[in-house]
């Protein structure tokens, strides 16, 4: 059993307030999670079946990735198929069959659902074993849904890494595998520090290749990489995998005890473990120095986006100095978040859900001097006269881990010292 | 169903959005899910606005579809009213909300609010963004405009056409706006742009309209006419011969001379076209592919006007094909009509241009194809919202047009001397013009970096990792560290972190 969790969670953060809320939620559908997934998996293709909007979404969230022939696309449903004019199976699996063509060096395809395919029940399961049988193994099909009636932005990752759970080879074996896309610079990082913890058999799910995907039994242990894969890991359970409970790696902090963590599951000392991370770790908190000067002593409050708040809102206030103002999440995971709700000042106000016009009244009010949320409030915010730190940054950057703890850190101070250079 | 890549324009609702936008005292309450919400950011992030889009959202979830959806859009047109007090209000379904089918005209009629309320009938599996903004201008200006004006004065005009995230649309209003009132038109009433729903009351005020952009305002300017009697010119003024002509029409119809004002007004295309540095463009070979308002009209500035040979001419807007055909057939090249971004790669591969005019989708197919590109039409990105007035439309607009669509080929001197020196052997065979985009001089190095630390570099994205090599080697190079490895990278890293970008 994890000798960690002996010692946590602390139920301290289980009592702070939150705030409930169903309005309008400003947020991006799961969709939006493959922009970053298909740079991670490098041979899958993201086929998503939806409308003109989805394409629209994708292509927007994307921005300059246009510029590389991207391996997503969209299966755009027309009236005739929505009349039954066509038969959506036939036509889903001309499309197919096109792309395949076009792009045979894809190992891995996903059919990813959207609002409309699941607001006419296209079975999109069923088109993938349909498809497998015809493909397999040269290519694997699999499915999942990224609906915006179903996921929010992050939560697309999560059903993502969920579908690819029941694919991944068995093993015995006593493993650690570490879930959640991380960037490679990163991945490599912790492969070395885990190497020098003495531990060699780590998989990282999702793998950079279709056919590297990690093995998964009852003897694995899995350390979360990122705050939003309840499902994932509801699925890695069902393969017999067992969680260890940690805090997430950012921030020096958060890192080392996320190391510790993996460490005590797989019996090593902890004296191993703290000469092994105490160079990395003395150098991240040299790193954050010069933005502590910036960030101490502001108050920032969070428009839910990510999931990301609430491990990022402990970070900002216990290693940079900063206050907390409302710390919105749009979804609250409180087994997996435990870890992080403890280190919490008693007290943070934590909001659940949105009614983005409240939210913005509560923000005026409150009057934070950095506000962390999505393209479609930052510019509006900052001509309000808020500074701003937008969102979608924290999840395309490489964040996590020590030697980015810096970087992370540097992403909140450099909105504020441009304020403060700015003399127009 | 239909392979996508990108699309050049969005769903239908992005059409309405763009109009309520524009506008000033609207208010759009769209049944959608809430990823659908990343609309804002449209305006927010690629346009640079400095406030949200008046648009509310449902934002409704798979739990709500088993429950009452109707009810969640009646309290979302009752909040909005009561938060912003719009003078007007747009209710409308998103793709997947049309098809749930809950009748947000009918909903929102039941409210009984004090103010219009317009419901758009906007058909997303089968229309687009253009249609979408036309039929939205078209339903708005019908439910606000008032009684009919038998004598309005003569010279007295509306502009319509202008929306919020339109190609240069503020930069050519200013300029269009500019030019007429030079001539000694008044102008009654510019609308989307600016517009609010008392000033569509006030259209009929006016003896006819200018139709800017056909896309949005075509069908609008039909209606007036029809019902209001409102003759309207729809002569997009983008080149010199167009604005000449778009001058002598508008003068016809407001019963001015216009000869004084052709005599004080010119563009300098005129010339530098004319003057010698400019004999390269001859015959260089265009592609031209956008909206049809925007491809028809460069490719006669191109071949009138720059002295270009087209090699291609296409749009993305079906309804405007009959259009484009026609200016393909003046122009001896077959029409591309098609949104099939793969399709207008393949043709562009096909034509071999020297230059693309396109959207930033032709943008990026160029670049990966290595031609030069300049952007002259929507969809565009946030770098085609530029700071200065930058307009295509009228004299100072054909300014911009003979600078957009020389810069991006060598200039002629240049050229020549490159063929000039190309075999001196100081001289590199491979080197293109200054201006063009060029390999990155690569920094001598001062200290060695091991196998491990280079590979390590690599994944640091290219964009920065000129500046971690330079910061890594002044670092070791200060500690006297002959040999960079992972330590030396990673303590370099963190000592400058934080360090101004």
């Amino acid at each position: 059993m994890n000798q960690l969790s002996a010692i946590a969670p602390a139920p301290a953060g289980m009592g702070l307030p939150v705030l409930r809320e169903r309005g309008q939620r400003e947020v991006f559908c799961g969709l939006t999670g493959i922009v970053w997934l298909h740079r991670r998996i490098q041979d899958a293709f993201f086929l998503v079946v939806g409308s003109r909007t989805c394409a629209h979404l994708l292509q927007s969230a994307a921005g300059v990735m246009i510029f590389a022939e991207p391996r997503f696309a969209t299966a755009i449903i027309g009236e005739r198929d929505l009349a039954g004019l066509a038969d959506a199976n036939e036509e889903l699996d001309r499309v197919v069959s096109r792309l395949i063509d076009r792009r045979p060096d894809i190992r891995m395809l996903f059919l990813v659902g959207s609002c409309p395919s699941e607001v006419i029940k296209l079975d999109l399961s069923r088109a993938a074993i349909r498809l497998n049988a015809r493909f397999a193994p040269a290519l694997r099909v699999l499915s999942y849904s990224g609906s915006g009636i179903e996921t929010s932005f992050t939560e697309g990752e999560d059903a993502c890494l969920a579908a690819l759970v029941p694919e991944l080879p068995a093993s015995d074996e006593p493993t650690l595998l570490v879930v959640g896309t991380l960037a490679e610079v990163v991945e490599d990082q912790f492969t070395r520090l885990f190497t020098a913890l003495g531990l060699e058999h780590v998989g990282f799910l999702p793998a950079r290749r279709a056919a590297e995907m990690p093995p998964v039994g009852p003897n694995t242990r899995f350390l979360l990489a990122q705050p939003f894969l309840a499902n994932t890991a509801v699925a890695l359970a069902q393969r017999g995998a067992r969680r260890i409970a940690a805090p997430f790696p950012l921030g020096v902090e958060g890192t080392t005890r996320w190391f510790q963590a993996a460490a005590a599951a797989f019996g090593i000392s902890a004296a191993h473990c703290a000469r092994t991370l105490e160079a990395p770790a003395a150098r991240a908190t040299a790193a954050l120095a010069r933005s502590r000067v910036t960030l101490a002593g502001t108050k920032i409050m969070f428009f839910p986006d990510s999931q990301l708040e609430i491990p990022l809102a402990r970070f900002l206030t216990r290693e940079l100095g900063m206050s907390l103002g409302e710390v919105g999440t749009p979804f609250l995971h409180r087994e997996h978040l435990a870890e992080e709700l403890a280190m919490l000042p008693a007290g943070t106000q934590l909001s659940e859900g949105q009614d983005v016009e409240r939210q913005l009244d509560r923000c005026r009010s409150t009057a934070p001097d950095m506000v962390v949320c999505g393209m479609g409030l930052a510019n509006p915010l900052e001509a309000e006269g808020f500074t701003t730190k937008w969102s979608i940054e924290l999840v395309f950057s490489p964040i996590h881990g020590f030697e980015q703890a810096g970087d992370l850190a540097e992403l909140f101070a450099r909105p504020l010292r441009r304020r403060a250079a700015l003399r127009v | 169903m239909e392979l996508t890549l990108w699309t050049y324009e969005g769903p239908p609702h992005i059409g309405a959005m763009r109009v309520a936008t524009a506008m000033r005292g609207v208010h759009y309450v769209l049944h959608a899910p809430q990823g659908d919400t990343y609309a804002d950011l449209l305006f927010t992030m690629i346009e640079r606005r400095d406030a949200r889009p008046p648009v509310t959202y449902t934002t409704f979830q798979a739990r709500d579809l088993g429950g009452d959806t109707a009810a969640l859009f009646k309290t979302a047109v009752a909040e909005a009213y009561a938060r912003f007090r719009p003078a007007a209000m747009l209710v409308g379904a998103s793709c997947t909300a049309e098809l749930i089918q809950d009748d947000p005209g009918g909903l929102a009629a039941a409210l009984g609010l004090p103010i219009p309320v317009i419901a758009l009938e906007l058909p997303a599996y089968q229309r687009k963004e253009n249609y979408g903004a036309s039929e939205t201008f078209y339903r708005l200006v019908r439910a606000c405009i008032g009684p009919r004006n038998p004598t309005p004065a003569t010279a007295r005009c509306n502009i319509l056409g202008p929306t919020a995230l339109g190609f240069r649309h503020r930069d050519d209003l200013a300029e269009v706006r500019r030019l007429l009132e030079d001539l000694g038109i008044a102008i009654n009433v510019c609308a989307p742009l600016d517009a609010t729903p008392e000033d569509l009351a006030r259209l009929p005020d006016a003896a006819f309209n200018i139709v800017l952009y056909p896309e949005v305002a075509l069908t609008t300017a039909t209606w007036l006419e029809r019902q209001y009697g409102q003759r309207f010119i729809n002569i997009p003024p983008i080149g010199v011969g167009a604005t000449r002509h778009f001058v002598a029409a508008v003068a016809d119809l407001a019963g001015i001379d216009p000869k004084d004002f052709l005599a004080r007004n010119t563009s300098r295309l005129v010339w530098y076209s004319r003057s010698i540095d400019s004999t390269y463009l001859t015959a260089k070979r265009v592609f031209i592919f956008g909206d049809a308002t925007h491809a028809i009209a460069l490719a006669r500035v191109a071949a009138d006007e720059i002295g270009y040979k087209i090699v291609g001419l296409g749009t993305y807007a079906r309804e405007f094909a009959r259009e484009l055909r026609a200016a393909a057939l003046l122009h001896g090249v077959e029409p591309l009509i098609t949104d099939d971004y793969l399709a207008v790669e393949d043709a562009i591969r096909a034509a071999k241009p020297d230059l693309v005019l396109g959207t930033q989708m032709e943008r990026h197919i160029a670049k990966r194809l290595g031609i030069p590109c300049a952007v002259i039409s929507a969809p565009v990105h946030v770098q085609d919202f530029p700071a200065r007035a930058s307009p295509v439309m009228g004299f100072e607009g054909a300014n911009v047009l003979f600078d957009t669509l020389t810069h991006p080929l060598m200039m002629g001197l240049e050229e020549h001397l490159l063929g000039m020196f190309r075999e001196d052997f100081e001289f590199s065979a491979t080197a293109s013009a200054s201006h063009l985009a060029a390999g990155q001089v690569v920094a001598e190095a001062t200290a060695t970096w091991d196998a491990e630390a280079e590979r390590e570099l690599r994944k640091i994205p290219f964009f920065v990792r000129g500046r971690a090599r330079r910061n890594t080697e002044r670092f070791a190079a200060e500690r006297q560290i002959g040999t960079i490895d992972l330590d030396t990278l990673y303590d370099a890293k963190a000592h400058f972190s934080g360090e101004a970008a």
